[in-house]
């Protein structure tokens, strides 16, 4: 059978699709809950608006609508690695998006695992510091750059 | 699982589509990485079980104190993962504009009216064969920026889960006869003629319902653990 091809999600979807406690896949009160925040640019470097962004891994799973300044944020646990680094599936929607990115989210105090994981590994080295979030002071710091200069590496 | 080859074709838009102006700047240049299929393709989907489904999630007709205006439709259909499974108890999500072609949405400034009875978002989870069911009101066409006279055709967006990662599928589907369909570069980003009529719904007797509303079938496929990855 042939898949339904994929069309974009639109400008208009944030009076639908967000729902209560939509970004925190664990309560922030949680213990071991790490808050995530980002902004989806464009290849001029533009905040994109009218972007939506999903996280999941294992029993966790999250999303935000990103705001004027393209910002995101979501709370989660470190899931539990199998083999390499732990991460976090990241799928992102957009106007103009005809189909949406599938991305990974590492963790930055993992290098050691990270090192090792089988899919960072297949990834351009210079490339792969896009897929592994920053520490910035409370919070891990995690853009995501559709296109151009740091270009956020994309799986499929 | 890596030895099974998909006999389906394809028939995904690209990242960048030059006619719907809003890719250029949004479609990566670089290539996506393959992943060997064990690692993503048939990796669990997502747990969207936080996600909150009421019984009158799925009649849009019903969500205020009144009734919105419009041609009322019965909007069903099956979902089966490209293996031709029934894709049981997943999510489906759905949202659109009014009757008149105006989203509730503040970011929609197209001057037609909102409807007070009509909000326009809808969810079910399909049932033991993988059906779908909603009741809502046919959405109208509205004018977008992209080109000089640009008018997207009566659509509704659909977002599905699925049993897999690669699953997870956000789409739009069109009404049959939409005069404005051959002019939509939306839709026309689906590369080939056949790939754009998986898009469009049919219109159904069988699921109209006497006297009372329109039925409409629409059918969704969405990428089974044994399909390659999208080229």
């Amino acid at each position: 059978m042939t898949p339904t091809p994929s069309q974009t999600v639109g400008p208009f979807f944030g009076f639908a699709l967000p729902f209560e406690q939509d970004a925190h896949a664990v309560p922030a009160s949680a213990k071991g809950a790490i808050r995530i925040e980002g902004q989806l640019l464009d290849g001029a470097g533009e905040p994109v608006p009218d972007g939506l962004l999903e996280v999941s891994r294992g029993d966790q799973f999250a999303r935000c609508r990103t705001d004027v300044e393209g910002a995101f944020h979501f709370t989660v646990r470190k899931p539990v690695a199998e083999s390499g680094g732990p991460f976090l599936h990241v799928t992102v929607f957009g106007r103009g998006l005809l189909r949406h990115l599938n991305t990974r989210l590492y963790f930055p105090d993992e290098s050691n695992a990270n090192d090792a994981d089988p899919v960072l590994r297949l990834v351009d080295a210079l490339r792969r510091p896009t897929l592994v979030a920053r520490r910035e002071g409370q919070v891990l710091r995690f853009d995501v750059r559709l296109q151009g200069e740091g270009e956020t590496v994309f799986f499929e | 699982m890596s030895d099974q080859k998909s006999s389906h074709e394809d028939y995904e838009p690209p990242y960048l589509f030059p006619d719907y102006r809003s890719t250029e700047l949004r479609a990566p240049k670089h290539r996506p990485v393959r992943l060997p299929n064990d690692w993503f393709h048939v990796a669990e989907g997502p747990v969207f079980g936080r996600i909150p489904v009421r019984a009158e999630d799925a009649d849009l007709t019903r969500q205020h104190a009144g009734e919105p205006l419009g041609e009322r439709i019965v909007l069903s259909g099956r979902v089966i993962d490209s293996d031709g499974r029934a894709v049981r108890n997943t999510l489906v999500e759905i949202w659109q504009a009014n009757a008149a072609g105006r989203y509730l949405d503040p970011v929609d400034d197209h001057a037609a009216p909102l409807d007070p009875n009509f909000t326009g978002a809808g969810r079910c989870l399909t049932d033991d064969e993988g059906s779908y069911r909603f009741v809502t009101v046919k959405p109208g066409a509205y004018p977008w920026r992209n080109h000089t006279n640009a008018w997207r055709p009566a659509h509704v967006h659909f977002s599905l889960f699925g049993p897999a990662l690669a699953s997870r599928l956000v789409t739009q589907m069109y009404f049959p006869g939409d005069p404005l369909i051959p002019l939509d570069p939306i839709l026309n980003s689906i590369p080939d003629q056949r790939g754009r009529e998986l898009v469009v719904s049919k219109f159904d007797l069988e699921t109209t319902i006497p006297e009372w509303a329109l039925g409409y079938r629409w059918d969704i496929v969405v990428r089974g653990r044994r399909a390659t990855p999208r080229e």
